[in-house]
């Protein structure tokens, strides 16, 4: 048992920490959420692209690097360390991208992947309805077969990043005599196609985060199902671990914020007041010790599987945490617009999105734990 | 990078926790609350066989040097069989009279490697010091020898002894670092109490019925189990990596980080597994009451989460 970096992962970190010390904008770029942030953050997914450093552990083929899990970890530890900017991509490139490794045709790997590697076309998830949440077999929006392809109906929403985003990828009810999980198809979809309509939708502070789309009689070609008609439940639910575990909300993200709040709490704090200092240290301890879950999940030869929401549960909550103690210490400040406050707005929604933090204890307890399932 | 236990690492624990698992812990935790340390002495003996003791106690002294991990491996599973007496304060003992050498470690450390002498320290109680072959306490940064004062004062865990102490004849100075092995040792206990209470609480939910089924189909409980869970696993890799960087500049930082972390799991683990058994487990007699009062009494010993955190603050 070790803890130790080679010298190709210390090489590896420099690079990656020298491009970004060159690169990175000195200021934050306007919020992802607005019209101009959104094209700032795709200006510099470009350029992080270009260095090959937007999708590191994808094959070289396609944008990558081959880089290996834990080199991945090192790329993000050092990228928010850098105060580099958040990933308007992540939809695609962590969702998207690890489902269509494991079912897409060749084609659909060489057509999708380098534009999405490069920040050209940005994509967002389309998986809630109306009617179906955390409850997604539910859903209702349909794929009928037509010559050469399919025509969407339905409505999707709390989609994330598709008030501004080139196209999207979500479950359609292929088989209308279908019930539950059966007879669903996995499909993507341009999001300025005919019949789509998109309502950005203002989250909590009012920036449209996410979006309600229209569907009607959206044309879609076959080469844009993943999988097999009809079989797209498994498909979707094969990479869901992504979502929930270690890539959507790298460790290196809370270290960095970690960090900041102990520089903010040497700032702002008064000494004396131990109930604070306490929340900042373990908000450090928190950050470590997903730091190295990380570091074991990578050492792990076993799969992980249900145990990624295990970390979801943890980093949606420790998030939350995190930002309050900051927006504490900054005490009558905490209420006015800044990063920690953005941060804070953003943390809120983590314990409801990708499952939310109830459906994930359920998970939890049921397949890791192994209690019995039962009714609801 | 390879941070998970090596295979030789988890055949030394499972062959622990199946050694005591025939050893009938409750038994023994029930005589040494009652003054009677025959069977746990046993124990003890037993484990000392398989090696545990020799873990804190460097190669010149009959110990197998001090091995960290192997050390926390092991004291994972005699905090799961929630062994009586002062487990980390014999690992601590063991480093501290390393630490000053001479005549007193060379009397004393072969025989706490072999299992044959159990140490306490003051801290500032000495757990089981009437139990105890060798009594320390460290004050003003000296190791001394002591001597028990007094009667045993009556802790929530029945099977901790505690005791005042007289020091006596000093050993020499104290390394902060001995001590930080202590509470490294206490944390990984605490690890293992909150695992073996995780254990139990999930069986009992399985097969406990109410309302004409097994409780653990009520997400409410398995909220309540997913929950410790998570704390549980997120301690887990801080008392690893603070085994990892004993003798480096870190170990301080780590030994806090892991003991607050482990306290705290270790605790909701507690809480949870009362609630989840119900009235059953609000009762002395029933045994996984022996690993509910055991966490909340480690909680606060060799530091609170809230003394390690303050002692963080001034390390980072």
């Amino acid at each position: 048992m070790d803890l130790d970096f080679s010298p190709g992962h210390d090489a590896f970190r420099a690079e990656v920490r020298d491009w970004l010390r060159a690169h990175v904008p000195p200021g934050p770029l306007p919020s992802l959420e607005t019209e101009e942030g959104f094209a700032a953050h795709r200006e510099w997914e470009r350029a992080l692209g270009a260095a090959r450093l937007s999708v590191v552990s994808w094959p070289a083929g396609y944008g990558g690097r081959d880089a290996s899990p834990l080199e991945w970890l090192i790329f993000e530890e050092e990228y928010y360390a850098a105060g580099a900017p958040g990933r308007v991509s992540q939809n695609g490139i962590n969702l998207l991208a690890p489902t269509l490794f494991e079912h897409g045709t060749p084609e659909q790997l060489a057509r999708v992947l380098p534009p999405m590697a490069s920040g050209e076309v940005i994509w967002a998830q389309a998986w809630s309805e109306p009617g179906a949440g955390s409850d997604l077999a539910a859903l209702r929006a349909t794929a009928t077969r037509v010559e050469g392809g399919w025509r969407l109906n339905g409505q999707k929403t709390w989609s994330s990043r598709a008030a501004f985003a080139d196209r999207g990828f979500g479950l359609f009810r292929s088989d209308p005599e279908s019930r539950r999980h059966r007879g669903l198809t996995y499909l993507m979809f341009p999001l300025d196609a005919d019949g789509v309509t998109v309502r950005p939708i203002g989250r909590l502070d009012g920036r449209p985060a996410f979006a309600e789309l229209f569907l009607d009689d959206v044309f879609v070609p076959d080469a844009d199902v993943i999988g097999a008609p009809d079989d797209g439940w498994r498909v979707a639910m094969s990479t869901a671990g992504n979502e929930r575990g270690l890539t959507l909300r790298s460790p290196g993200r809370y270290t960095a914020a970690a960090g900041r709040l102990l520089d903010l709490w040497r700032e702002r704090a008064d000494p004396s007041d131990t109930a604070l200092r306490d929340r900042v240290a373990d908000a450090w301890i928190r950050a470590r010790a997903y730091r190295l879950k990380g570091f074991e999940t990578v050492s792990r030869t076993d799969d992980v599987g249900a145990e990624s929401s295990v970390n979801k549960v943890f980093w949606s909550e420790f998030d939350i945490a995190l930002h309050e103690t900051a927006l504490d210490l900054l005490g009558a400040d905490g209420e006015l617009e800044s990063e920690w406050l953005e941060g804070y707005v953003f943390s809120l929604a983590g314990p409801i999105y990708a499952g939310t933090n109830e459906i994930q204890r359920n998970v939890i307890a049921e397949r890791v734990l192994g209690l019995p399932r039962g009714s609801r | 990078m390879k941070f998970v236990l090596d295979g030789e690492h988890l055949l030394f624990a499972e062959s622990l926790h199946k050694l005591l698992d025939r050893s009938d812990t409750p038994t023994a935790i029930r005589a040494w609350s009652a003054g009677d340390h025959g069977p746990g002495r046993r124990v003890w003996r037993s484990l000392a066989e398989a090696g545990v003791f020799a873990l804190a106690v460097p190669e010149e002294h009959d110990g197998a040097g001090v091995l960290p991990v192997e050390l926390v491996t092991a004291v994972h599973e005699l905090g799961r069989h929630a062994v009586p007496g002062p487990v980390a304060e014999t690992v601590a003992a063991a480093a501290l009279l390393a630490s000053v050498g001479g005549d007193a470690a060379a009397t004393w450390l072969p025989r706490m490697a072999a299992g044959e002498a159990m140490a306490t320290v003051a801290r500032p109680y000495a757990l089981d010091a009437d139990a105890a072959d060798l009594v320390l306490t460290v004050e003003n940064g000296e190791l001394h020898q002591a001597e028990p004062a007094g009667e045993a004062r009556p802790s929530l865990d029945p099977a901790r002894r505690l005791f005042g102490v007289t020091a006596a004849r000093s050993l020499g100075k104290a390394t902060e670092s001995a001590l930080d092995l202590g509470t490294l040792a206490c944390a990984a206990q605490q690890m293992g109490v909150g695992r073996r209470l995780l254990e139990v609480s999930v069986d009992y939910a399985k097969t406990r019925h109410q309302f004409g089924r097994p409780i653990g189909e009520f997400q409410a409980v398995k909220h309540h189990l997913a929950n410790a869970l998570v704390e549980l696993e997120f301690a887990r890799p801080l008392v690893h990596a603070a085994a990892l960087s004993y003798g480096t500049d870190d170990f301080p930082r780590d030994v806090s980080a892991a003991k607050a972390a482990a306290s705290e799991a270790s605790y909701t683990a507690a809480r949870i597994a009362l609630q989840v058994h119900g009235a059953i487990a609000y009762t002395a007699e029933y045994d996984p009451s022996l690993w509910i009062r055991k966490a909340r009494a480690l909680y606060s010993a060799w530091g609170s989460p809230s003394d390690h955190k303050a002692r963080l603050m001034t390390l980072l």
